[in-house]
């Protein structure tokens, strides 16, 4: 029997099918740097807005071309637009840097773990993202400004390439004006036009004045970057069980299926892709786990 | 019927006899209730699984020869029906198809809809299924059923299928479900099961009803008791086969001993030899990785997501941005076996091997996983104290 | 010279020196401020001076033809400042340029060498320190040049870009 394309077969009504995207239109698409730009989705047929988690991620489908996993980077207290930044970097998100407002996206999820938002009130709250890894931290951000009280103090420090690659610049200048959030924010290389800090996110860390013993720290980056940051938090002595960070991997079903996600003994997309810093630090440091 | 002396015992746990000449009354009991009979056949120079019309379809008086890296045909002395051991598939690819289509997507006015697939999924019938595979079955009922989400397709086709298990009477030469208590006897999971038994002129098989649905089935088959003899010639052929398994695996300790020695020498060793094809994930009747193809027709106005079969030891398997993570033949081998026998464990609560052997078989370096793990444990493999292993999963 | 003694010992830099090396330090030491925009030293000049910046932010920078000033690194306050007076030639290699309004405690390197020769414990305690910050500056700097954001995609890659995607073969 060679092997054929085989029909798939109908899901029993009632049974949800994950595979199956949701259409979205994109009611509009904002450009943040020279290669990344952020779509608003609303349901096609209307209906509830998707609510979901901080941390969380769908994956969007670009017709004809693939899907892609995405972190959600809108507001997860105020679920209304979907809301995702995307780096043009791939096939798929090549496919949908072209799309315009009107166009069509299919969406699948949310899925994954989220950032522990609930379980870091109480104490001082560091959340450390680096590049685009601002977007799948800012949803965190959004909930800790909501409920602010809960949380002692607060700090963003954000590292990025040079001074066109920070996302959410408005904002940024918004959340630094916040009396109670300590914004910081570095480059790795700048012009003289830039009067701002150039240097590595991790020098940001000595002169932010949180206290290591009731710290819960977000990290969300480049994998090499989260690497180096974790550690100079634990020079800060901050415990590896309040360090979070948000991992990444191939990823083509994002239900726990395919495989390809599978980092160790865990998949990223169903036991991540936030994951505690000590219960992954030991894979961390094997190559090509 | 003929040759019915006391009425037979045809409700679940009985066991009763049906004579080789029957046996073509069960195959049409099958296909008169809608199953699609699939059992084993002999097709270029292997016995694979596809479907069967008649009795003579099946691999009458064929048995296999296998070793690392070898197959063989041969011809046996009798017309044992069920008389070798397991061949390049598994049933894998009935429950979960390797190229199949999840569902299609049409243009229209500038945006696009999605169609769900509508077909009613296939019933099958399997004949033939040994202990092993019944255990790989349960292990990816795991995967695909057992967690937060369910694969609609594999259900259905899973909750329409009927099982005629076959007690192993040969053990395979890379068999080793004795040493992963996979087998040889069939435990659960079937409808029927039958050990095949050849004693001077008498061939008939012993046949344990294993649910309701198989106990109807079977009524209409013709059948009588099993008497005592008849039930301890099955028990013979199961402990001979158990005796003669090619491989073993000690599995004592088995997961730790992978998750602490990632960066064992021995890894580079079996990497030397790998040819990192992937023939051992084809044939592996638990491996379920996959990719999703999306394809559109010339004119872009009609896409279909297609899922497929794939392998870990493929180059763009763990692709990432600027490269794939797995960039070594070495971390492609550590992956697929520490996966297979150690963090399964993590993930699934079981083992991913079921001892079937065909990796070893069908590796054409024949690379063996009982002897890569047994050199990992005699060349000083590092401990470690697992007490403060935290779980991984959030 | 007025000492600033006081001052000298707050300096997390200097925390856990003896009392008679501080005093001693101390000696060699002034406030110096520069407005914004100031050099603080130029590339090639003799290094004459250590600081450690008490106010505001310095930026070490680099000057390229047709590429401008370009920023390496921003110090701030308690960064120590300059390490290029340790050994010869005594040149600095950066250009150090106040980005705000700022201050630091300067100390006369010649002398400091001096007393680092005539006192070895002291020597031995400075060097530690300046050895722990050029470390700490060393690693920072090599994740600087990992260019960790950057897109590392060859033309090879481009094919296999977002795992797998491929159309109808």
């Amino acid at each position: 029997m060679a092997t054929e394309l085989e029909k798939g077969v109908a899901v029993a009504p009632g049974v949800a099918d994950p595979m199956l995207p949701e259409l979205y239109r994109i009611e509009r698409v904002g450009r943040e740097t020279g290669d990344t730009f952020t779509l608003e989705l609303e349901p096609l047929y209307g209906g509830r807005a998707l609510s979901f988690g901080a941390g969380q991620f769908t994956m969007l489908y670009a017709f004809g071309v693939g899907e892609v996993p995405i972190s959600i980077s809108g507001d997860p207290t105020r679920p209304g637009r979907l809301v995702h930044t995307i780096r043009d970097v791939g096939t798929v998100t090549h496919a949908l840097a072209a799309l315009k407002k009107g166009d069509t996206v299919g969406v699948r999820g949310p899925f994954g773990i989220c950032w522990p938002v609930e379980d870091a009130e109480g104490g001082d709250l560091v959340l450390i993202p680096g590049g685009i890894g601002l977007a799948p931290l800012r949803p965190a951000l959004y909930h800790v400004l909501a409920h602010r009280d809960r949380y002692n103090r607060v700090f963003v420090l954000y590292g990025a390439r040079t001074p066109q690659d920070l996302l959410y610049h408005r904002e940024l200048q918004r959340w630094r004006s916040h009396l109670d959030v300590e914004v910081a924010v570095t480059v790795d290389r700048a012009s003289a036009a830039w009067h701002g800090n150039v240097g590595v996110v991790t020098t940001l860390i000595p002169r932010a004045a949180f206290d290591p013993t009731r710290t819960t720290a977000m990290i969300c980056g480049p994998e090499v970057m989260m690497r180096f940051v974790a550690l100079e938090l634990q020079k800060r002595e901050v415990a590896p069980e309040n360090i979070h960070i948000s991992m990444e991997r191939n990823m083509k079903c994002a239900i726990g299926f395919c495989g390809h996600c599978q980092f160790g003994p865990t998949f990223i997309c169903k036991d991540g892709p936030v994951f505690r810093y000590d219960r992954v630090s030991g894979f961390l440091g094997i190559r090509e786990v | 019927m003929p040759g019915l002396t006391t009425a037979p015992d045809t409700r679940n746990g009985g066991a009763v006899v049906v004579e080789r000449a029957d046996l073509q009354h069960l195959l049409t009991a099958l296909q008169r209730r809608g199953y699609t009979v699939v059992g084993p056949t002999v097709r270029e120079g292997a016995i694979v699984y596809d479907h069967l019309s008649t009795v003579e379809d099946l691999p009458i008086g064929w048995t296999d020869e296998q070793d690392g890296g070898t197959y063989r045909l041969k011809r046996r002395g009798d017309d044992a029906v069920f008389g070798y051991a397991v061949g390049p598939y598994s049933w894998k690819r009935f429950l979960f198809p390797p190229v199949q289509r999840l569902w299609q997507a049409t243009r229209e006015d500038g945006s696009f809809t999605i169609q769900a697939e509508a077909e009613p999924a296939p019933r099958y019938a399997f004949i033939g299924v040994r202990s092993c595979e019944l255990q790989a079955i349960a292990v990816q009922d795991k995967v695909f059923m057992g967690g937060h989400y369910t694969d609609p397709g594999y259900q259905a086709r899973r909750e329409g299928l009927f099982v005629v298990a076959a007690n192993c009477m040969v053990a395979g030469g890379t068999c080793f479900c004795v040493s992963m208590g996979t087998g040889p006897a069939v435990s659960a999971g079937y409808d029927l099961a039958l050990t095949e038994i050849l004693e001077g002129e008498s061939h008939y098989f012993v046949m344990e009803v294993g649910s309701e649905l198989g106990a109807a089935v079977l009524a209409v088959v013709p059948h009588r008791a099993a008497g005592e003899t008849d039930v301890e010639r099955a028990h013979r052929v199961v402990a001979c086969t158990a005796e003669h398994m090619g491989r073993s695996m000690e599995t004592a300790g088995i997961r730790d001993l992978l998750i602490d020695n990632y960066e064992h020498p021995n890894w580079q060793q079996v990497a030397d030899r790998c040819l990192s094809c992937g023939n051992c994930t084809m044939v592996c009747p638990t491996c379920f990785c996959t990719n999703t193809e999306d394809v559109t027709d010339l004119t872009g106005t009609t896409a279909e997501r297609r899922r497929v079969w794939d392998s870990c030891f493929t180059t763009s398997f763990s692709y990432l941005h600027g490269g794939s993570v797995r960039q070594t033949v070495k971390s492609r081998y550590r992956q697929w076996m520490t996966h297979k026998l150690a963090t399964w464990f993590d993930q699934f609560g079981t083992s991913g091997c079921v001892g079937c052997g065909r990796c070893i078989t069908w590796c054409p370096v024949g690379i063996d996983i009982t002897a890569e793990v047994r050199a990992m444990r005699e060349d000083g493999a590092a401990t470690r104290d697992h007490e403060e292993d935290g779980d991984a999963h959030a | 010279m007025r000492t600033h003694e006081h001052e000298v010992a707050e300096q997390a830099f200097l925390r856990g020196l003896s009392a008679r090396h501080l005093a001693q330090i101390a000696e060699y030491v002034s406030d110096v401020r520069f407005p914004a925009g100031e050099f603080v030293f130029r590339e090639g000049e003799e290094a004459g001076l250590f600081y450690i910046i008490t106010r505001g932010r310095i930026a070490l920078e680099i000057y390229g033809p047709g590429r401008g000033p370009i920023p390496i690194a921003t110090l701030h306050e308690g960064d120590a400042l300059g390490w290029s007076w340790l050994f010869p030639p005594y040149r600095w290699h950066f250009d150090a340029r106040t980005l705000e309004a700022s201050a630091a405690l300067a100390f006369d390197a010649p002398r400091l060498r001096a007393l680092c020769d005539a006192d070895h414990d002291l020597g031995y305690d400075l060097m530690q320190r300046f050895a722990q910050t050029i470390t700490q500056r060393l690693q920072a700097t090599r994740m600087q040049l990992l260019d960790v954001y950057g897109d590392h995609t060859g033309s090879r890659s481009r094919q296999l870009r977002n795992g797998g995607v491929r159309h109808g073969d």
